[in-house]
């Protein structure tokens, strides 16, 4: 199977703002690696489940106490932009 | 040269009962090897000096007090950056977490510290622990005590290169898809991955959720025995830990083999191994069936597009598990007009190469329209590979084959191709998948004095087997010794 990548939309989906000629790198780079990957489709798997969890463990519950938590400044201390208790960034949207 | 800094954890532990060791002299004459060493090999991001003084003395307080707490108490012990340290910068050797300093313990730290351990500081990986050289690192690369023209493995590249060349007695790495295996055995040392489960994430920085492990890199058996102990068991923090009580491993390390079912892996122990390494593994086996282990060869030929599954399921958890840094909570910002400009621009910036591929390798195996046929395939061939396992098991108790296909390569061997690279780890990571425990235990040197690991796999939770056979593989090899500090030019 010839694997094409739209790279410009993969990298847009990754949130990774890179030049043409990375862009360009990478497509190719991911060419060579992903026809080898292809070679999971080598194998029969018809009606084989997918793994999820090698242990087949299911949900794991606690009891639900109060416990402490980690304190707000101590986290906000490492936040490169923080205010009022909140993180600070850039308006979501381009206003004019 | 050889003193304090060389003996195993277990003999420092039996001086410092006895008295005629302090845990103070013990860290003095660590911190005085890694000054010696730290200019080539570059094992540490960050060496705690201060910290490691004071813990130490404080240890040789408890114990005047006759409060030692145990085997690791005044040992030191240093820490992949991959594992978050209250106080202490941790940055996964990545760019983007320059300077972060977190909030908390992993659990692994926090048991090391309750034991009374002398934590060293935080070793140099492959950024986020993706890549098998420690030429990732974002600081630059670690260089390996035994040739430092050569690569110490990776991504816990740093903790094997601290404890082969004196700067820790004992250090703990990540294996994802044989992280802590093949940097222990191209540097000499055991290196072992639990069941995937038995140790706490909690505080490990995520590269790959199902497959991530933390575990030991130590110079004996019984050493990695010793920090497994430490630092396993249940913790309600990581909805993955086993919740089943932990079973003691020292005790099984005096068992012999005889009688033990041990099966070499074909597909793992052949094709594209490097003579020297196969000769090593065959000698291994053969003093192993001298020793009354019943040898039998057992094919999985699904393990062949283990390493293909595995190029996909990790990279698609990465590319989940790193939209984390995106510039607002921790770690590097690069100012952009909008929130979404902002967070690509950091991204790209705080990024390597080998992690931004492996971001888009993820990204575009999960997305719309390919998900079944990389993804979803990769996960049912996991399947497959799980029951190959199983019923492997049937025939042997415990498997085997080499860590690594080679011994340690030359610096910039295999960063234009990554592919060669990733054929590094053919031979551990078919136990990621499975999560079945794996340990690499040194069994002698090449022409050119490198040391060659082999490698025991046991069925999930059996870690009381594996460490059985582990030891027997230990007493049969060849002796590997320490590398040459002398030699490492200043």
């Amino acid at each position: 199977m010839p694997i094409d990548i739209d790279i410009a939309h993969v990298a847009r989906l990754a949130r990774i703002a890179l030049s043409d000629e990375e862009l360009e790198q990478y497509r190719s780079q991911l060419g060579v690696i992903l026809d080898h990957a292809a070679q999971v489709q080598s194998l029969p798997t018809d009606g084989v489940p997918p793994t999820s969890h090698p242990l087949d463990m299911v949900n794991a519950f606690r009891d639900d106490e109060v416990r402490p938590s980690l304190l707000r400044d101590d986290v906000l201390e490492q936040a490169p932009d923080a205010v009022d208790g909140y993180f600070r960034v850039p308006p979501a949207l381009d206003v004019e | 040269m050889s003193g304090p800094a060389d003996l195993t954890i277990t003999e420092a532990s039996a001086r410092l009962s006895a008295g005629d060791l302090t845990a103070v002299d013990l860290t003095e004459a660590v911190l005085s090897r890694a000054s010696l060493t730290e200019a080539v090999v570059h094992a540490y991001l960050t060496l705690d000096q201060d910290g490691a003084r004071q813990a130490a003395t404080e240890s040789d307080e408890r114990r005047a007090a006759g409060q030692s707490k145990g085997p690791l108490d005044g040992i030191p012990i240093a820490l992949k950056d991959n594992m978050t340290t209250a106080g202490l910068e941790t940055t996964a050797g990545s760019r983007i977490l320059s300077g972060y300093v977190p909030p908390y313990d992993a659990t692994v730290v926090e048991r090391l510290k309750s034991a009374g351990a002398v934590l060293t500081g935080k070793t140099n990986l492959d950024e986020f622990a993706m890549g098998s050289s420690t030429e990732n690192s974002a600081y630059g690369p670690t260089r390996n005590p035994w040739d430092p023209s050569r690569v110490p493995g990776g991504s816990s590249g740093g903790s094997a290169a601290a404890v082969a060349a004196g700067s820790a007695l004992g250090a703990l790495g990540s294996d994802t898809g044989g992280s802590i295996r093949q940097p222990g055995a191209l540097t000499g040392l055991v290196g072992f991955k639990p069941t995937y489960g038995r140790v706490s994430r909690y505080g490990l920085i995520a590269f790959a959720s199902s497959l991530d492990q933390i575990g030991p890199l130590t110079r004996s058996v019984e050493d990695a025995a010793l920090l497994y102990e430490a630092i396993a068991g249940p913790d309600p923090r990581d909805s993955t830990s086993y919740p089943g009580e932990l079973e003691p491993v020292r005790n099984a390390l005096e068992e012999d083999i005889r009688g033990l079912r041990v099966g070499v892996v074909t597909e793992l122990s052949v094709e594209g191994i490097d003579p020297a390494v196969a000769a090593a593994f065959g000698r291994t086996v053969d003093r192993l069936a001298d020793a009354g282990a019943e040898i039998v060869e057992v094919s999985m030929p699904s393990t062949r597009v283990a390493l293909s599954a595995y190029y996909l399921i990790a990279p698609a958890e990465c590319s989940a598990n790193l939209a984390r840094f995106d510039g607002v909570r921790y770690g590097l910002r690069v100012d952009g007009s909008t929130v979404e400009d902002m967070m690509a621009a950091t991204r790209a910036e705080g990024f390597g190469p080998e992690v931004i591929r492996r971001i888009l390798l993820g990204t575009y195996a999960l997305s719309a329209g390919y998900f079944d046929a990389f993804y979803g395939q990769a996960q049912r061939v996991r399947t497959l590979i799980i029951r190959e396992f199983a019923a492997a098991y049937l025939q042997a108790d415990v498997l085997v084959s080499p860590t690594a296909p080679t011994t340690a390569f030359e610096l910039g061997a295999k960063t234009q191709d990554p592919l060669s690279m990733y054929m590094s780890d053919v031979c551990t990571i078919p136990v990621n998948l499975s999560g079945d425990p794996g340990i690499s235990v040194p069994v002698g040197l090449d022409e050119a004095g490198l040391p060659i690991g082999f490698q025991v796999m046991a069925p999930a939770l059996a870690e009381p087997l594996l460490f059985r056979a582990a030891a027997a593989v230990e007493r049969a090899a060849d002796p590997v010794g320490r590398p040459t500090i002398e030699e490492v030019p200043s």
